[in-house]
């Protein structure tokens, strides 16, 4: 069936089936920065915003998403730039698989929860996975994002 | 991925109803992120997104809760932090990570009767009432003894407010796994404790609440009383995680720094 | 320097993080066909038959693979030089399966759906054999895993199929059995490590097509696309030159990738249906069926006199290299010859011992490469002699550890699969690293425990060595050209996995020309366009690429200053050259003036190198690693409270990323410590084969992590650099366990530890 869905701001008619995935419908659709690296929720490689909240894409399935709002990171480029800038000054890229995910949700922490805490920011981002850096330098580079308040 | 024939949302209920009871594939989907995992083939999967079930409402003696409500909202919401020191937000937020709260539904977590689930032991311990469509209103206690989950729509559930303590802990290899084991404890004018992933599903215990409700005094003595009523009647079991042995232990050190703070 | 060892940015970060298409995946053709793989449903068995006509009559489905469509050439999936150290034991598809999770066919359609489907209508007869799943039955069982007569090992490995045995393995350094006797004190203790998963978030994926010139065109997430074209070129007898494989954006490999996963098969679909083909693993496939760390059992003794000295290490390790013999020699050879030599001042030295066959998920190669488990039982046992002599351990160590200028017989012995080569610690900074962690740590103020409530806080720590590159074996090479407006080009066959070689080399090469690092485009790992490297394994890429780097920007440096002496009419010794301008006395060409003069208007000419590099030693990183835990009295829950790391990796070509690289393999050392386990059930089925039930550490497991770098110049490296893609994950198990037994006395000898390990150790004590 064809669903409408806003991706980035822009509305698309796309024919899906109903039991296919966000993640699918949006790689097909060219949305490759979306990836997966589980199938179960349990990486956060996927993530996706759903109306401004993260959501595991491969678990969302397409039909559910019929005019709703879709943010991809190329959705929030600028966001994205920033958060890049302050990795590469921290050393925390490492293979880079995880960070497009890990640039929709730490966006969406600054709009719930700007002056999160250490602890706070841990427990949001708890579930994205990494398995390159050891955590601690994206720890320093997502709390100076988060200190940008420009 | 799943196999389905088709996906409806219907605006009714009877509609949903109905189609529960046609066929034995079709099935109510939550958030959908268990289901995939558990659920290889279902005929009709049926949304409940166009029935108005996402909403926390408060009222004089309780909150009611849409089952259609994500967890997220729920763990977020201030008004539901103050019962009981906030232990039911806290046992939410140990529920894998935001992105999945933001889609797993508090019906979807009932109705899945998850024997390790964070959230079970809390609901038993609050005596929440669950409402049906067909059947109308359990309390949790009672769906939890029911052999078969119903075969019908869950509706709500009304969390009663009160005054009084709550504690939640959860052990687990690291923070992003499921339960060796759970404790939920909350002290109003009496003692509930419920002990979860047991491995099997939540427990309320029963006989060491009635045992703590009789007395008059809860000293050291009481305590380490209660503790050995706990541990026999919380049946805890062996599986990969942890064996009986070591979750016995985790009873042990757990109930005893539960009831110690909550009876501050 | 400008460059090397200042803290610059990775040049592809921004690129990654706004999601422009990079990985593997991105890249597949749009009409590609895809592979699906039957998986053996048991351990060990023979397919007997194969009905499959329900399956191919399906619309979209354009071929179903078996094993009578390959001819029968047995090759090694490891990525290693040529020829390989590992035995010649696969075939594309073979009569028999292996171990749950083998491939048994392959359906190719147009659609995963299709595929599915067909896979359903298959019906395969096995003839179900009892499988070997104990390795420490395997060796010599009656059951044989590989009973082919095809199968061979390249060169002299031990290998023995019929006791089960990949590969085997003795050496000796003077009378060992004598030492111990000898010895005034001395321990013998058994040791187990876990197999390990990989866990890199991108999973195995591989896509081809046919290009304009008719030949095979692969993109795959590879750590070695030179072997892995090679190796498909001499298994399905296609032509070298036909093959093309380029390595795009890989999101983590850690060893994962340093063998053949998909690409095989999608190297015959596209080859020979000439149409685009893809084959990517699901999660679960990557933890069944790709690969893991050997799990390892480790007989130790240790001999030391009443003045302190250790004088004995009788090590024998036996290793399950699963069903197929990847990297067995290899890892086993490495949990010796980058462990042992840390204590070099011994007078007896035996390592031996047997890697076997077995019907589980086939090992493979993993960062630490056997180092770790080496490092386990050794430091674990270092301790425990210490005990026993009522000796400090850090004391003890600082007596018998290896220091600079010395060397170790052990280094001329064992090299990998082959002869070693012999090597004197030119860089060892060991003390410095082992003082300034104390100091980190609080090793003085805290050791051996403190009480703190209802928990104790206690230290542990472990030293440990590994290797940069294979000296003689292992070859790097880059290309480096000069364009108009003076930037450059650098092509290299590096690997970059995400570790950073590629801003890791250029650095090097903007350093070695005196130019900013964006003014050198690097471009890497395409069999076509870049000259060879062996790929990202044994922490070679800084030291044998990194210094192909610099020979090559130093050549061509000479190569410019020679054109610009002829266009300034001056002798090549007259020209100063400053990265932007040539000058000789009042005579000046700016570089950028320079190259556009030799591209378009006069003498025009491309200015290119080539150079290449192979070690003729492999200088050892160092690292003491100190941990600080806090265990739960009654529950004993152990929260990690403080990791501290201090390294000797040389000159830190970038900084930050070499702190990187030490953090991430600390925490994957960790995982193994405590929380990851590949378990399998009774019947041989993986149980923890999705990232639920296989748990890695998350961003709330560590509290602390603290890693400097001590100052360090290894000559013979490129600005001074060793290596450091492995050293940090070695020392994590033993520095926990000794941590452990430091807080409550008891000793945890198979990993990981967990509380349940410790309460069984705390009861039987009492």
């Amino acid at each position: 069936m064809k669903i409408n869905i806003i991706i980035n701001e822009q509305r698309k008619e796309i024919l899906i089936k109903d039991n296919e995935y966000l993640i699918d419908v949006l790689r097909r659709n060219n949305y490759l920065s979306v990836r997966r690296g589980c199938d179960n929720t349990s990486c956060g490689v996927c993530t996706v915003l759903l109306n401004d909240k993260p959501v595991p894409s491969c678990s969302v399935l397409a039909i559910r998403c019929n005019n709703q709002r879709i943010t991809t990171v190329e959705g929030i480029a600028d966001e994205a730039e920033k958060l890049a800038k302050y990795f590469g000054e921290e050393g925390a890229d490492q293979c880079g698989f995880c960070n497009p995910s890990m640039a929709l949700t730490v966006y969406s922490l600054k709009l719930e929860n700007p002056n999160a805490s250490d602890d706070e920011i841990k427990e949001y981002l708890v579930g994205n996975l990494c398995r390159c850096t050891g955590y601690v330098a994206q720890h320093l580079a997502i709390k100076r994002y988060l200190g940008d308040k420009l | 991925m799943m196999e389905i024939n088709k996906y409806v949302a219907p605006n009714s209920f009877d509609e949903v109803y109905n189609l529960l009871q046609d066929n034995k594939l079709n099935k109510i989907i939550g958030g959908g992120a268990w289901l995939k995992i558990s659920m290889k083939k279902a005929d009709t999967l049926i949304g409940l997104e166009n029935l108005n079930l996402d909403y926390i409402k408060e009222e004089n003696e309780f909150f009611e809760i849409g089952a259609m409500t994500p967890l997220r909202k729920i763990e977020l919401n201030k008004d539901i932090r103050t019962l009981f020191s906030g232990f039911f937000n806290e046992a939410i937020s140990k529920i894998m990570g935001v992105t999945v709260r933001n889609i797993a539904t508090i019906g979807g977590s009932i109705m899945g009767k998850f024997a390790f689930s964070d959230l079970l032991p809390v609901l038993v311990v609050l005596d929440v009432r669950l409402k049906f469509y067909k059947i109308g209103e359990l309390s949790f206690y009672e769906f939890l003894q029911m052999a078969k989950i119903p075969n019908d729509i869950l509706l709500s559930i009304k969390v009663s407010k009160g005054n009084g303590l709550g504690y939640f802990h959860k052990v687990s290899k690291t923070h992003l796994d499921f339960a060796i084991l759970n404790l939920a404890v909350v002290r109003t004018d009496r003692f509930k404790i419920a002990v979860g992933s047991r491995p099997r599903i939540t427990k309320l215990l029963v006989n060491t609440n009635n045992f703590l409700n009789s007395q008059a005094v809860i000293n050291d003595d009481v305590l380490l009383q209660a503790i050995e009523i706990a541990l026999e009647e919380a049946d805890l079991g062996d599986n990969l995680k942890a064996s009986k042995e070591y979750r016995e232990v985790l009873l042990k050190s757990y109930l005893k720094r539960a009831l110690k703070q909550v009876i501050r | 320097m400008k460059v090397v060892n200042n803290r610059i940015n990775s040049i592809d970060g921004l690129g990654v993080m706004k999601g422009r298409k990079a990985f593997t995946d991105d890249f597949f053709e749009k009409e590609s066909l895809i592979i699906k793989v039957l998986r053996s449903p048991h351990p060990f068995a023979k397919i007997v038959s194969i009905k499959k006509d329900k399956a191919e009559e399906l619309d979209g489905i354009e071929m179903i693979l078996t094993h009578h469509d390959f001819k029968r050439i047995p090759f090694t999936r490891a990525g290693q030089g040529y020829p390989e150290p590992s035995p010649h034991d696969k075939f594309v598809l073979d009569e028999y399966v292996r171990y749950i999770g083998d491939e048994v066919l392959a359906v190719v359609g147009s659609d995963e759906e299709t595929c599915l489907k067909a896979l359903d209508l298959i019906e395969v007869e096995y003839e179900v054999l009892e499988p070997v799943l104990d390795f420490e039955s395997a060796k010599d069982n009656k059951i044989i895993i590989h009973p082919e007569p095809e199968i061979h090992q390249m060169f002299e490995i031990g290998f023995d199929p019929k006791k089960n045995l990949a590969a085997s393995y003795h050496m000796h350094i003077g009378d060992v059995s004598k030492s111990l006797d000898e010895s005034d004190y001395v321990i013998r203790e058994t040791f187990f490590t876990q197999a390990q998963a990989h866990a890199m978030l991108e999973p195995h994926t591989v896509n081809a097509r046919m290009d304009y010139q008719n030949r095979l065109m692969i993109y795959s997430s590879t750590q070695t696309p030179f072997h892995v074209r090679r190796i498909i070129s001499q298994a399905l007898e296609i032509p070298l030159a036909k093959i093309r494989i380029i390595k795009p954006r890989v999101g983590g490999g850690f060893g994962g990738k340093q063998a053949i996963h998909g690409e095989m098969l999608v190297a015959y679909v596209t080859f020979k249906t000439q149409k685009p083909c893809k084959l990517t693993f699901t999660r679960k496939e990557v933890f069944e069926s790709s690969y893991s760390r050997h799990p390892m059992r480790i007989d130790i003794a240790l001999g030391a006199s009443k003045d302190g000295l250790l004088k004995a290490i009788d090590c024998k390790i036996l290793s399950d290299t699963g069903a197929y013999g990847e990297h067995a020699l290899t890892v086993f050879m490495v949990a010796g010859s980058k462990v042992l030599p840390l204590y070099n001042k011994v007078d007896s030295v035996r390592f031996y011992g047997d890697v076997v066959y077995t019907n589980h998920t086939p090992a493979g190669a993993f960062r630490g490469y056997g180092a770790i488990q080496g490092n386990f039982a050794l430091e674990s046992a270092i301790d425990i002699l210490c005990e026993k002599m009522h000796v400090d351990p850090i004391a003890f160590r600082q007596k018998n550890m290896i220091k600079e200028t010395e060397t170790s017989p052990i280094f001329a012995i064992m090299g990998e699969g082959t002869e070693g080569t012999a090597m004197s610690m030119d860089t060892c900074k060991l003390e410095e690293c082992v003082e300034r962690g104390m100091k980190l740590i609080g090793w003085n103020e805290m050791y051996p425990k403190k009480e703190a409530g209802d928990r104790i806080r206690s230290v542990g720590m472990a030293i440990a060595m590994q290797g940069s590159g294979i000296p003689y074996i292992d070859m790097g090479s880059a290309t480096i050209k000069l364009n108009d407006d003076g930037f450059y080009n650098l092509m290299v066959g590096a690997t970059e996995i995400g570790q950073g070689s590629d801003t890791v080399l250029t650095q090097i090469a903007a350093e070695e020309l005196m130019t900013d690092v964006d003014k050198v485009v690097v471009y890497s790992s395409d069999t076509d366009l870049t000259p060879f490297d062996v790929g990202a394994y044994a922490s070679s890429t800084t030291y044998v690429s990194g210094n192909a780097v610099k020979k090559a920007a130093s050549e061509l440096k000479q190569m410019m200053i020679e054109e610009a002496a002829k266009i300034l009419e001056v002798s090549n010794k007259e020209i100063n050259f400053d990265g932007k301008l040539f000058s000789s006395g009042d005579k000046l060409i700016s570089l950028i003036d320079f190259s556009n003069r030799l591209t378009y208007s006069e003498d025009q000419k491309q200015l290119q190198v080539t150079s290449s590099y192979v070690g003729h030693k492999s200088p050892p990183p160092f690292m003491a690693g100190f941990v600080e835990i806090s265990i739960d009295k009654e529950t004993y829950e152990i929260t990690i409270e403080n990791y501290v790391s201090v390294v000797d990796c040389g000159t830190t070509i970038n900084p930050m990323l070499a702190k990187g690289q030490v953090d991430g393999a600390i925490v994957q050392g960790l995982g193994m410590a405590m929380f990851e386990d590949v378990k399998y059930s009774k019947n041989g089925k993986l149980i923890s084969n999705d990232f639920l039930n296989y748990k890695i550490p998350t961003r709330l497991d560590i509290l602390k992590l603290t890693t400097e770098f001590v100052d360090s110049y290894e000559q013979s490296g490129p600005f001074g650099a060793k290596s450091v893609g492995e050293i940090g994950i070695d020392t994590p198990p033993a520095a926990l366990a000794n941590a452990v037994f430091n807080a409550l006395g008891v000793r945890i000898k198979d990993l990981p530890i967990t509380p349940e390990k410790i309460m069984r150790e705390m009861r039987s004590k009492q």
